[in-house]
């Protein structure tokens, strides 16, 4: 039995310049410099990637989808925050 | 939740699905849908992984460093192919630790077609363009499975799929056009390997279990027994078209089903490797975990260096 597992990671990759990095996974590692490492080997061997980011799992906090209720729903009444909700002339273009 | 509460949370999760909505981790979900997916998606991340050894036996002699190169690439490819799996199965909240254990202990199943023997280099043609093939078969419905990780999963692996099936057809083409010797061996591969693929696809739909209610989550799409004929009516002109003949003297074109009719399938063989009685099913524990063991202390150095040097980064900000 080994004493004590790999903590697992979250990686992220940006697959270009100009695009934000992307969630593509998960892997385990003993430290940030092999998550780093083998992210390189799991998740990017055909040039999917230009940059890695890893993060130990358990520093991130999620939402409860059992909350997307009081989360999410009060932004769904609000039509006002959208361009249609305003009435214009049609003479009125590009606006 | 009483009784009904959970029926009620059941009925909106199965119309979720129906809308083909995805399943995403923290949602509820029935544990019956938790377990199902943990068990086929765990088998199939250890069918991944166990299917490297049949295959990494010829790395060292392979014929070429063109085929040396492809195998090598293919080889670590199902080792990713394990690793996004294993991890899109943690995510159902179970631990690596517990699914290792279940490969180990032999709790869990994988493909039994990793439990034939790769005796010859056309082994690793038949296997690329028979085994990989049938996989990709299987593989393709499950880019839009309802599990979001799962779904994410496959769609990478199906990605890379596709060159294995193409270099293990280039090998088995390059033999069948070669000496006669060659041509040979890429036939003895062919009859060796043909009904194993065939099985690959599991068992008829008359024996099949659990198929109605993963047709539901999307787990399948297609039965058995379809995907099987998808396989051989793909699989034959590609065979005729190198010169090599399909093992099965029943095999004929059936006009009215615009198919081919194909011969009985030996599934006492079938379920005898399931049960643990294929040629290699002891060599394949045993190399698998061997590698496990003899790993540990490996595993134990990287942990404790990783600790070390956190403690003296730590010493250092006091
Ligand atoms: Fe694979
Ligand atoms: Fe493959």
């Amino acid at each position: 039995m080994s004493k004590k597992n790999w903590p697992i990671w979250e990686i992220f990759v940006r697959s270009k310049n100009g695009l934000e990095h992307r969630h593509f996974g998960s892997l385990h590692a003993a430290d940030a410099e092999m998550a780093l490492e083998n992210a390189r080997d799991v998740y990017t061997r055909r040039n999917e990637g230009v940059s890695i980011w890893v993060i130990e799992s358990k520093h991130i906090t999620a939402s409860n989808p059992d909350n997307n209720g009081e989360l999410f729903e009060p932004a769904q009444d609000k039509v006002y925050r959208h361009p249609t909700f305003y009435d214009l002339p049609d003479e009125v273009k590009h606006m | 939740m009483s009784k009904e509460q959970i029926k009620n949370l059941e009925t909106q999760f199965e119309a979720r699905i129906a809308r083909d909505e995805k399943i995403e981790p923290k949602d509820w979900m029935p544990e019956k849908y938790r377990k199902t997916h943990i068990r086929q998606m765990s088998q199939h991340a250890h069918s991944e992984i166990v299917g490297m050894l049949p295959e990494s036996n010829w790395i060292t002699r392979a014929p070429s460093l063109r085929r040396k190169v492809a195998l090598l690439a293919k080889v670590q490819d199902e080792a990713g192919h394990g690793l996004y799996l294993y991890s899109a199965t943690e995510t159902l909240g179970i631990s690596r630790e517990e699914l290792y254990n279940q490969l180990h202990t032999g709790a869990a199943k994988y493909s039994s077609i990793f439990n034939y023997p790769t005796v010859t280099w056309a082994d690793m043609g038949a296997i690329g363009w028979l085994v990989d093939g049938a996989a990709i078969i299987n593989q393709v419905p499950l880019c839009s499975t309802s599990y979001g990780p799962y779904a994410r999963a496959m769609v990478r692996v199906c990605k890379e799929e596709s060159f294995h099936q193409r270099q293990g057809y280039e090998i088995m083409m390059k033999l069948a056009n070669g000496t006669m010797e060659q041509k040979d061996l890429a036939q003895d591969a062919l009859n060796r390997w043909w009904w194993p693929s065939l099985m690959m696809l599991g068992p008829t739909d008359a024996e099949s279990i659990h198929t109605e209610q993963s047709m539901k989550w999307k787990l399948k799409r297609k039965s058995n027994d379809d995907l099987r004929q998808q396989f051989i009516d793909q699989t034959v002109p590609q065979a005729e078209l190198i010169g090599l003949t399909i093992p099965d003297p029943d095999l004929k074109w059936n006009d009215e089903r615009g198919s081919y009719d194909y011969g009985k399938i030996n599934w006492e063989e079938f379920w005898q490797v399931v049960k643990g009685h294929g040629p290699c099913n002891k060599e394949r524990m045993r190399a698998r975990v061997g590698a496990w063991e003899e790993g540990e202390w490996v595993r134990d150095a990287a942990m404790a260096y990783a600790e070390k040097k956190q403690e003296r980064k730590e010493k250092q900000v006091v």
